[in-house]
């Protein structure tokens, strides 16, 4: 008898506990040792960026949110900002630093998602919970202002949709739970948004100490992440990547500092970089962001406490009208009518607005014909050029190896496949 | 009219072990059950969640979470087993009972109370560790037979993590015997009397640490669990697994935990001895107390102690430790722990030599 000895072919999902969604992966193996890794992508396709030239501009910010469903108010924000670069309107300072808060809680909660999913796939549960205690408190910062917990829909071009609220959302007592219980989740709720989210501030950087106790310094975490998936900084930049994927490898480049936009230019925050270019220091890499992220909202925080203004451009032609002028005058109620069912026109033209969304640059190429919908909307995932490497990153590498660059990436398919 | 005890010495041998046999292995299996909820529940603690608690044990008040392994156990008994269409039937169909048995067969010898184990062995610590080899034949046929390439993996893993690891707990066994001069355990036990620094885990330190490692692995139990290697291999051995046949793989592990719990505390922590021996003498007053009296002396109690510490270390390390990578499982029991007990074997036998430590030999 005679065999002739193949590698074996391994389906890796798309329903697999690591793949992250519907990552499938079509995996050549020899043991334990991959030698060829194959991404396939597709699954999540949902078609926004055709479903957007159909549509008034508008009414396509709720897609954003779904595009990357962990980093929402990033992918509204790049939208956002391109429209406003065509229509040239200005945003009230007040909305900039609203935009910039929020969009530091998004890296956080984008963080905590990636630091418990990453810590499970290599096999730390505790971790996943720790991240998820206060994941919960910023979900409820995104409910406070938006009414969502995840799809805000908050941004608008021109401004944010409502200034920040003066209550926070509150537990109420049910046949499941007891009003001692409700009055001890309520506790800290009693101020404003603001004041919630600088006691959420004061204790975070206490809580990414407990998360650094479990893993930073751990003998397993070391041996599983260090040395592994490394990309030389040349390749980095060939292979298109950006965000801690970038900085990991010791580039420093990220665009709130290189082509800062709303307020990043005054606000004081400091980009960490990694030397190796492993799982290990895109690790350091983020769990540093969520510090300074801290930071920066801090000093948001300090702004908005100091200076109420407006939050929506005065172009009363890109918002809909107040709900009591609405309610009480012809023209505004005509106005309201035309906005939310024809939407405005944008000039002729195209623009390309990047922002630093928590897992890279976030692009959204925008061209007008002059007409109330987009004529093509093109949106840049980071993601997308991250998975396109996998292979190069895992070849070589065991299998289990294979979960922990999935994890370092931080993948989502939903900016992937859009 | 003959008193209980009467009776009892009047049945036939095969008859009063046959009854331990059954009161041994109904106790197991309650433990077991009881194991699982007490894993989630505190798993659950440390994780800053509630773990089980809405099932009562028959609707009484204030027992939540209590009746849940009965729950757990109705609801597997219910779901069918699915065999896959290329899997080899027969294996498929045993492998789940290879795993168990040895896992249950092993407590004939443990000796539970003083002077009592179901069968007093002389070769026992021979039996102990022959059959906990034999359990992970379940995991290898399981993983060979359900002709799934996951499954194949973890029976892969788990095939090379045993051969590792049953020699680091080979080696670690060998000074225990050096230690005590027998194979049999409750001798093994009855050697550690005196203090608790008697008791071997203070000589032979190094080889405590190795077994329970050694321990973990075999049980496949985080951060050593690659055979089952939740995030890569998705369940390894027993994807194919559903109903009854998961569960008995999943008692079998728990049965494994209690095992090497009590193996431990066996061989290392006196088994059923008295943590109070030496500091209280045996004529003192405190000893003639009613209840507390018995409980300061030895007996089954100090066992379960000692075990249920050591389960909890087990869930601790759960709930604490990312997974290793299966190679560097590889290179631990290899590199580290099979040379540290070569080591402390011959620093054992000098001291044996010149008689330093409380040997026999």
């Amino acid at each position: 008898m005679s065999g002739e000895i193949q590698n074996l072919t391994m389906n890796f999902g798309p329903q697999h506990p690591a793949a992250h969604g519907v990552l499938r992966l079509v995996l050549e193996m020899d043991g334990e040792v991959i030698q060829k890794a194959d991404p396939h992508i597709g699954l999540l396709h949902r078609g926004t960026e055709k479903l957007a030239e159909n549509k008034p501009f508008n009414q396509s910010i709720g897609y954003m949110d779904r595009l990357d469903y962990v980093s929402m108010m990033c992918n509204e924000h790049a939208y956002v900002l391109s429209i406003e670069r065509l229509l040239g309107v200005q945003v009230p300072v007040r909305a900039q630093y609203i935009r910039v808060m929020f969009d530091e809680i998004t890296r956080v909660l984008n963080h905590l998602m990636w630091l418990g999913a990453h810590g499970l796939d290599i096999g730390a549960m505790t971790v996943f919970l720790y991240c998820f205690r206060e994941r919960e408190d910023l979900m409820d910062c995104y409910e406070a202002v938006s009414g969502t917990r995840m799809h805000a829909t908050y941004y608008r071009p021109g401004g944010v949709h409502r200034d920040l609220p003066d209550s926070m959302p509150k537990y109420q007592a049910s046949k499941w739970r007891s009003q001692a219980d409700a009055d001890r989740l309520n506790r800290g709720r009693g101020g404003t948004l603001l004041d919630f989210i600088e006691a959420f501030t004061e204790r975070f950087p206490r809580c990414v100490d407990e998360y650094e106790t479990l893993l930073t310094d751990n003998r397993i975490w070391k041996q599983r992440t260090v040395n592994i998936g490394v990309v030389s900084p040349e390749r980095a930049l060939q292979l298109g990547f950006s965000g801690a994927m970038l900085r990991g490898s010791g580039i420093e480049w990220d665009l709130r500092k290189k082509q800062p936009y709303e307020v990043y230019a005054d606000l004081d925050f400091d980009i960490p970089v990694g030397v190796n270019g492993d799982c290990y220091d895109r690790y350091l890499v983020r769990i540093e962001e969520m510090r300074q992220s801290n930071r920066i909202i801090k000093q948001c925080v300090d702004w908005l406490r100091k200076n109420p203004g407006p939050v929506m451009t005065p172009d009363a032609k890109i918002h809909a009208p107040k709900r009591e002028q609405m309610k009480g005058n012809m023209e505004s109620l005509i106005h309201h009518f035309k906005f939310m069912t024809e939407g405005y026109c944008v000039p002729a033209g195209e623009t390309y607005a990047a922002v630093e969304a928590p897992k890279g640059e976030f692009g959204v190429y925008l061209v007008s014909d002059g007409a109330n919908k987009p004529f093509r909307l093109k949106c840049r995932a980071p993601g997308f050029a991250h998975l396109a490497a996998l292979g190069e990153m895992v070849t070589g590498h065991m299998l289990a190896d294979v979960v922990a660059v999935i994890g370092t990436q931080d993948i989502v398919f939903g900016e992937v496949d859009r | 009219m003959h008193s209980l005890p009467q009776i009892w010495n009047a049945l036939p041998g095969f008859v009063q072990s046959l009854a331990f046999i059954l009161a041994v292995t109904i106790v197991l299996i309650l433990s077991v059950a009881y194991l699982t909820l007490l894993e989630r529940k505190i798993i659950g603690w440390m994780q800053l969640r509630r773990g089980p608690n809405r099932v009562r044990l028959f609707g009484i008040p204030n027992t939540e979470y209590i009746g849940q392994p009965f729950a757990d156990v109705v609801k597997l008994l219910l779901k069918e087993i699915v065999i896959p269409a290329r899997a080899n039937g027969v294996l498929f169909r045993i492998a789940p009972a290879l795993a168990l048995i040895p896992a249950f067969a092993t407590w004939a010898v443990i000796p539970v109370a003083p002077g009592f184990a179901i069968a007093n062995v002389d070769a026992g610590l021979l039996y102990v560790l022959s059959l906990t080899s034999v359990g992970v034949y379940g995991v290898i046929l399981a993983g060979w037979a359900s002709n799934s390439k996951y499954a194949f993996l973890g029976a892969m893993r788990s095939a090379a993590q045993i051969v590792a690891y049953e020699i680091a707990m080979g080696f670690a066994l060998v000074g225990v015997l050096m230690a005590a001069g027998s194979l049999n355990l409750g001798v093994i036990v009855e050697h550690q009397r005196g203090m608790v620094a008697a008791w071997n885990w203070f000589w032979l330190f190094p080889l405590f640490v190795v077994y329970f490692i050694s321990g973990v692995a075999e049980t496949n139990r985080a951060p050593f669990d690659v055979a089952e290697g939740e995030s890569e291999i998705v369940a390894g051995f027993h994807v194919e697994y559903s109903g009854m046949a998961f569960a008995l793989f999943f008692l079998a592990e728990y049965a494994n935990m209690i095992l090497i719990a009590a193996l431990t505390a066996i061989f290392f922590f006196g088994g059923w001895l008295s943590p109070f021996d030496g500091y209280i003498a045996a004529g003192s007053a405190l000893r003639e107390l009613p209840v507390l009296g018995l409980l300061i002396g030895d007996g089954t109690h100090w066992l379960l102690v000692k075990m249920l510490f050591f389960l909890i270390v087990f869930l601790w390390l759960r709930a604490t430790f990312p997974r290793y990578r299966y190679d560097q499982i590889m290179r631990l029991g290899w590199k580290v722990l099979i040379p540290v007990t070569i080591v402390w074997i011959a620093v054992e036998g000098v001291l044996c030599w010149f008689r330093i430590g409380p040997w026999r030999a």
